[in-house]
């Protein structure tokens, strides 16, 4: 395909996803679903592409993600309460003076500034998280596959503890959790910022740095033996999986409006592993289609695996709550066990493949038998 | 702290402790011989904590107790056989992800089966008497712990070292392949541990939720990631070695939420974890390996 035509296609998509999400944010009540569920499909698709950049890409199988995440919440949450809500939230214990002063001094800002805000809040979040990652990637990333697996998920267990104890009180806010949680204005920023942050780490895995995580992935030694610097190239690859792990743990925060030290639980972790899976582990893109597709499900088209159901006065047993997550604890199994590559394998979205299915397809409709008959397509 | 409240504290400590080595033989000796954690051991141990309730709402718990014990007995080689055994020769984080998955998918069957609410623990009438000595009181659960768990251990070491089946689980252990040709049958052998660990996750569950008096879906995970922590600190593959962990672990656990720092007894255990890796990733009892190119 030419590169022309690619451009072409992209530009087209690019516009119909553009003109498909003004649609839903101009007739949001009509369709509150689609709007809420795709928002967090597009979160949980940062998340999954960053936990695929460290766990597919570069072959550490960290399971820290809803430890990072919690503290991109905590921080975001914090910078984006209303500070006439600080008391109403705070009401056990009070909002340490720290933070009441800090708030006074964002009050006191300029207005330009004030409507920056989630932007910052966000960064600083990713930033945080990220510095967390820089302090325990120094042990933990001399650790060996399911070590490291079981040191992050310690890890992302202390953040939870910490969080809910009851010393952190004028800070978490404990076990109560932090509410009313300054939102998304549209769906568009929504958008917007998941779509920088996926760009920014795609364009991460396709540079000189992305190579050398592949390189880690495929062989720490012959990596090591081309000059490559393990440790400083590990380092890079979680410090920045966390820092994308925080800032869609701030999202979350927004998009939830309220969020507590529960919502960061280790099945936190396995949901996005789920959808790491499905997408293929070592495809970005296939992080992305998954986080949506599998959003979509859990939140919305599945839904109904949890109501009883009743065709024609029958009633359908198994149907009652709880039914949907254990169809998808059966579909990770699944495709772990008989369909390792999940939907995208180690491949990206292209559209020279996609025109080479639609090639297949034409060939198999019209019957074309003749050996060769595929070969000229390339 | 008074001299009673110690001695009080260090009881529940070891009976702790006890329940916890139980569990950290079944990680132990999977990893020894798979090289796998297996998540879903914590998950089998709750099951187990299920299968009780439900045998003892109809029966005697003199049968409640073997039919529990056969119950996670075969849960656990159904695991093995189902999730494990095609995943062979996969690469190492496919059956770490199919592991995930099993605990993933028995935490949600739990949650579909039994929902999310605790359930309470039925009372085994014996094991609640309360013994008194000297100052210090517990119910005979406590006491019977760590003998129990001894008693066992003792037992297995026996089977380990001093039996043909015990032969197979070292030699397996050593190298897979070799054993093989030594016409040793992989697939027996790998289900006997999983006969062995489930066993002993059963007889630890019966004796963990005596005292903790109800079980949730979730109840599994956190005594699961400490036990496979405790066997680490002991030195993965080795028994004697999770039995001290599971021990060291116990106790720190209650002395720690005895000094009023409950919130962080679970960040102790992780914070436990990473340091034994820096400082000796061999743990305690561990075998030194020295990787090839």
């Amino acid at each position: 395909m030419k590169k022309s035509t690619k451009i072409i296609c992209s530009s087209i998509l690019f516009i119909l996803v553009i003109a498909f999400l003004y649609f839903l944010d101009s007739n949001k009540n009509q369709y509150g679903m689609a709007y809420s569920v795709l928002q967090k499909g597009i979160i949980m698709a940062v998340v999954a592409v960053s936990m695929n950049l460290v766990t597919g890409f570069t072959g550490l199988f960290s399971l820290g993600q809803a430890g990072f995440m919690a503290i991109g919440a905590y921080v975001t949450a914090i910078f984006l309460i209303p500070t006439e809500h600080m008391e109403g939230v705070y009401y056990i214990s009070g909002a340490s003076p720290v933070i009441m002063t800090f708030k006074g001094w964002l009050d006191s800002l300029p207005a330009w500034f004030q409507a920056l805000t989630p932007y910052i809040a966000l960064l600083i979040g990713g930033l945080i998280g990220a510095l967390f990652a820089a302090l325990i990637g120094i042990p933990v990333l001399r650790l060996k596959s399911d070590y490291l697996a079981i040191a992050t998920l310690g890890f992302s267990e202390i953040v939870r503890a910490v969080i809910s104890s009851p010393q952190m009180d004028t800070i978490t806010n404990g076990s109560y959790g932090l509410k009313k949680i300054q939102g998304f204005s549209s769906l568009f920023q929504t958008f917007a910022i998941a779509t920088v942050c996926i760009a920014f780490m795609i364009l991460l895995l396709r540079s000189t740095y992305g190579r050398a995580f592949r390189a880690i992935r495929e062989d720490e030694i012959a990596a090591e033996a081309m000059g490559i610097n393990l440790f400083k190239h590990k380092q890079l690859s979680f410090i920045v999986g966390s820092f994308f792990s925080s800032v869609s743990g701030g999202m979350l925060a927004m998009f939830m409006r309220s969020i507590d030290s529960k919502t960061f639980s280790i099945s936190l972790t396995y949901d996005i592993l789920l959808i790491v899976v499905i997408g293929g582990i070592g495809s970005a893109t296939g992080s992305i289609l998954s986080a949506i597709l599998v959003t979509l499900s859990k939140e919305w088209w599945l839904r109904f695996f949890d109501n009883p159901l009743t065709i024609g006065g029958f009633q359908i047993p198994f149907f009652r709550a709880g039914f949907r997550m254990v169809i998808f604890s059966v579909i990770l199994l699944v495709i772990v066990l008989f369909y390792q590559r999940g939907l995208m394998g180690k491949n990206e979205f292209s559209w020279d493949r996609i025109a080479l299915q639609f090639v297949k397809l034409k060939n198999i409709n019209k019957k074309v038998a003749k050996e060769g008959g595929s070969k000229n397509v390339e | 702290m008074t001299l009673t409240t110690f001695f009080q504290h260090t009881l529940t400590g070891i009976s702790l402790g006890g329940a916890y080595a139980l569990i950290a033989i079944g990680y132990t000796m999977v990893y020894g011989i798979l090289r796998l954690i297996n998540f879903a051991h914590g998950d089998i141990f709750m099951m187990a904590g299920y299968f009780m309730i439900f045998s003892m709402a109809s029966l005697p718990w003199q049968i409640a107790i073997p039919l529990v014990c056969i119950l996670s007995v075969a849960l656990g080689v159904a695991i093995e056989r189902v999730a494990y055994k095609p995943l062979r020769s996969a690469p190492r984080m496919s059956i770490m992800i199919s592991a995930i998955g099993v605990s993933y998918l028995l935490q949600n069957l739990a949650t579909y089966l039994f929902t999310a609410l605790p359930r309470s623990y039925p009372e085994i009438p014996f094991l609640k008497k309360i013994f008194q000595i000297g100052p210090v009181s517990a119910s005979l659960v406590t006491f019977i712990t760590p003998l129990l768990t001894l008693l066992l251990v003792v037992g297995l070491m026996f089977l380990i070292n001093h039996t043909k089946f015990g032969m197979a689980i070292r030699a397996v252990s050593k190298d897979f392949e070799t054993a093989q040709l030594m016409g040793i049958r992989l697939n027996n052998t790998i289900s006997l541990t999983f006969v062995i660990g489930s066993l002993l996750a059963a007889v630890g569950s019966i004796l963990y939720f005596t005292d903790r008096m109800s079980v949730t879906p979730f109840s599994g995970t956190l005594p699961g990631l400490k036990c496979f922590i405790a066997a680490v600190l002991g030195g993965i593959g080795s028994i004697p070695g999770a039995v001290v962990g599971g021990f060291v672990i116990g106790i720190c656990e209650t002395v720690l939420v005895a000094l009023g720092y409950s919130t962080f007894s679970d960040a102790f255990t992780f914070i436990l974890l990473i340091m034994i890796l820096l400082v000796r990733p061999t743990g305690l009892f561990g075998e030194k390996i020295i990787d090839k190119v």
